[in-house]
């Protein structure tokens, strides 16, 4: 039996499983513990857990995260919460230089099992500075792993897989996925993990494929539901879930099934997560191309503080039906 | 070396096979010849037979699984990791593919004469040298069916070349695989592709389907279906003529054959093969009914070739009695027998598909009175048999107990006009009423 439950829910019931089964896991940021979280994701951890397993920071990333990552040098298996990821650049020497490195430099006999997860999203009138995207940025890092999830389900599924995993796990939430509902497997059915680099069909389509992560994939499925009812236009819809590794095999299936791709990113379109799996596409399946790969990304300027401007310079199902109807 | 297995192209229309049973596993050598798999095309399961020696390292496309042409099914003395790269190999084994064919036709020839010359010329280049833009999906299908880009008119934004645009263009070209009429049937298509420039795939309107619906995916033959009748039923210009024939004579001859027949070979005689006879004899006596539109000239068969039409699982298909005007009634009673148990079977070969001019379709045995059957293309006309029914008729002015039966007739107006339908229908109808002529 799955049930009916919130996004931040589902991290919550993630935290607290990994927190029951694992002594050595540890949340760890601003206002996780006594303030129940700033956006109520650990809310009752602290109380249930207490001050050990449930730990306060000072507002200083660069300390925390730095901290957590020595942590995960010595065994223990820290889960940080930005409380923005637009806040990674104050920390992004520790992100990068030591977390994604010291696997690698120490010739493998240390790991750094940490997670950084808040959210990464744009669309709240949060202005520039907080409302940066940046998970095709740390993918571009080896040595680091990280994902997107877009349903509840995912993101219970995926924040399990990453505190078990060995090496640094970022996770991008996102604060306008948060209230959202979706199933989620009970826990009385065994344990839900859905393991790192793996995609998912969320629709099953033949004319075309929209290629999304995080929040874009829901309005990937609200444009599918346009195209269907509206043009007769058939799209599938292939939920990265991870950003890395990246399901390379799953972005060709798809694109050898319709012929057709249309990329949907709600980080930048220079050098962002779509740019990569564009090149992968015509490098692996040019021949089955029907028409070129086109994108739909958040229009190329900091973000936009006027709500109404903002919505526009990010993906929405309107951008996405019009794009398909102009590539087509 | 490593040799890569490719999908060989089976049919004229094949795209893609379904690789149904593998006769070999990874480990079992094989022998140039060997039966190595089962391959369903889009009419027929086949055989497929090995073209090179080896062991083979890896098998790559499951049984079940779909495969377009030229796709590596199992890799021969690699080292199980995948497919060969060496472009030598597969170029070998493509050429192998193409022997594969059993008894190719002169048409399935002409077709892969430009397949060839598609694979050297990277940018193809219309009459005129302007570059001919296309997609890399519509050059690949192009080049394995076959297809001319410079005959096929560009559905996509800028008049770019899509699979749609070039599958619509082999559809077109029917097994006449004259460049002339491949390419007025790709024009007469760009009306049909423009239509599609929102839609790249289905040309359907989308029904609402709810949870308690069942979708089923279209096999190789329902697709093959849809798209030459969409095909005919657009780019055709169909009439229709009907006419009520006195089955009587017929049926009482049919029992006396067969009463005498018992007696000596044992062939039971159906109605249906004397409307074959018959339909046959016609042609003869109205040659310009046999014969096909190839877009600047009308093709006038020599022989008959008799299409009938076959209703099988999921489906239809319609094998080929070829030169039926030099068989015996008992001739062709025991071919249709024949193609239609194979065709059932799913055993037909495909050169068994090639080469109708007329089709003959009989739906009497479901109680049908009457009905118009769709063209089948390149043909220019196909026969709609209905039931023999006891009615009244006035004879003499008086009503007597009749049997009778309907014969419909549904041509190509762009080869056969009404006055020479009418004829052929009435030389149908007075063979029937007359059967011991068909019999001379």
């Amino acid at each position: 039996m799955s049930r009916k439950m919130l996004y931040r829910h589902a991290i919550r019931e993630a935290l607290d499983e990994e927190l029951a089964r694992d002594e050595n896991v540890v949340v760890m940021g601003e206002e996780v513990a006594q303030y129940n979280g700033a956006y109520k994701v650990t809310e009752g951890l602290w109380e249930k857990w207490g001050c050990k397993r449930m730990v306060d920071t000072p507002i200083s990333e660069a300390g925390f995260i730095g901290m957590g990552i020595g942590a995960s040098m010595l065994g223990v298996r820290p889960v940080m919460e930005l409380m923005f990821w637009s806040f990674h650049s104050v920390a992004f020497d520790q992100l990068v230089n030591n977390a994604a490195c010291v696997r690698y430099m120490s010739g493998g006999l240390i790991n750094v099992p940490i997670v950084v997860r808040g959210p990464a999203n744009g669309g709240t009138n949060v202005g520039a500075t907080h409302s940066h995207i940046p998970e095709g940025l740390f993918a571009a890092f080896p040595g680091l792993k990280v994902c997107a999830p877009a349903t509840p389900a995912d993101a219970k599924g995926l924040m399990k897989a990453a505190i078990r995993d060995n090496d640094p796990v970022y996770v991008m939430e996102n604060t306008l996925l948060y209230g959202t509902e979706g199933e989620v497997p009970d826990p009385s059915e065994g344990d839900h993990v859905v393991p790192l680099g793996k995609a998912d069909v969320k629709r099953e389509g033949s004319d075309l494929s929209l290629i999304a992560h995080g929040r874009s994939v829901l309005h990937c499925l609200a444009a599918a539901e346009t195209l269907q009812s509206e043009h007769g236009i058939s799209a599938e819809v292939l939920d990265l879930r991870s950003i890395r590794p990246l399901d390379q095999e799953a972005i060709l299936e798809t694109v050898r099934k319709t012929n057709r791709a249309v990329l949907v990113d709600e980080s930048k379109g220079f050098g962002g997560v779509s740019a990569m799996v564009s090149h992968l596409i015509q490098e692996h399946a040019f021949d089955y191309l029907d028409a070129p790969i086109t994108r739909v990304t958040t229009l190329d300027a900091p973000a936009i503080y006027s709500p109404h401007v903002e919505n526009d310079q990010l993906p929405n199902p309107k951008r996405i039906v019009e794009k398909v109807l102009q590539s087509s | 070396m490593a040799t890569n297995i490719e999908m060989p192209k089976l049919s004229d229309t094949m795209t893609e096979g379904t690789l149904i049973k593998w006769h070999k596993q990874v480990g079992d050598e094989i022998e140039i010849g060997d039966v190595i798999a089962e391959v369903e095309t889009d009419k027929a399961t086949m055989e497929m037979e090995a073209f090179d020696e080896g062991t083979i390292t890896s098998i790559e496309v499951q049984e079940g699984e779909k495969a377009p042409i030229g796709a590596v099914l199992a890799v021969l003395d690699g080292d199980g990791s995948g497919p060969a790269a060496g472009s030598g190999d597969a170029a070998e084994s493509a050429d192998a593919g193409e022997d594969a064919k059993p008894a190719e036709t002169p048409a399935a020839e002409t077709s892969s004469a430009p397949a060839e010359k598609a694979q050297s010329k990277p940018a193809p280049t219309r009459a005129e040298g302007e570059r001919i833009k296309s997609s890399p999906l519509a050059r690949k299908v192009a080049a394995e069916l076959g297809v001319d880009l410079a005959n096929v008119n560009g559905s996509g934004p800028a008049g770019r070349i899509v699979r749609a645009d070039v599958e619509a263009a082999a559809n077109g070209a029917g097994s006449t695989g004259k460049p002339s009429g491949q390419a007025a049937a790709a024009a007469g298509l760009a009306a049909a592709a423009k239509s599609k420039a929102t839609a790249p795939a289905p040309q359907a309107i989308q029904p609402v389907v709810s949870e308690q619906d069942e979708t089923i995916e279209l096999t190789s033959m329902r697709r093959i279906i849809a798209d030459r009748l969409l095909l005919s039923k657009q780019t055709i210009p169909h009439f229709y003529l009907h006419a009520e024939v006195d089955a009587a004579p017929l049926m009482k001859l049919r029992k006396e054959i067969n009463a005498q027949a018992e007696q000596t070979h044992g062939n039971k005689y159906s109605v249906n093969d004397f409307i074959l006879k018959a339909a046959i004899n016609a042609a003869q006596t109205v040659p310009a009914v046999n014969a096909s539109f190839t877009g600047d000239a009308i093709v006038r068969f020599a022989s008959v070739g008799m299409s009938v039409a076959i209703a099988v699982e999921d489906g239809l298909v319609t094998p080929v009695i070829k030169n039926a005007e030099t068989k015996s009634l008992l001739q062709i009673s025991k071919e249709v027998k024949d193609l239609a148990v194979r065709a059932r079977d799913k055993k037909l070969k495909p050169n068994e598909f090639d080469g109708g001019t007329i089709t003959v379709s009989n739906l009497g045995a479901w109680g049908v009175e009457s009905f118009d059957a769709i063209v089948n293309p390149p043909q220019a006309m196909i026969i709609s048999v209905g039931g023999a029914i006891e009615k009244p008729v006035v004879k003499d002015g008086q009503v007597v107990p009749g049997l009778r039966m309907n014969l419909g007739i549904s041509c190509d107006h762009r080869v056969v006009d009404g006055a020479v339908a009418a004829e052929y229908l009435a030389a149908v109808k007075k063979l029937i009423e007359q059967p011991a002529l068909m019999l001379i």
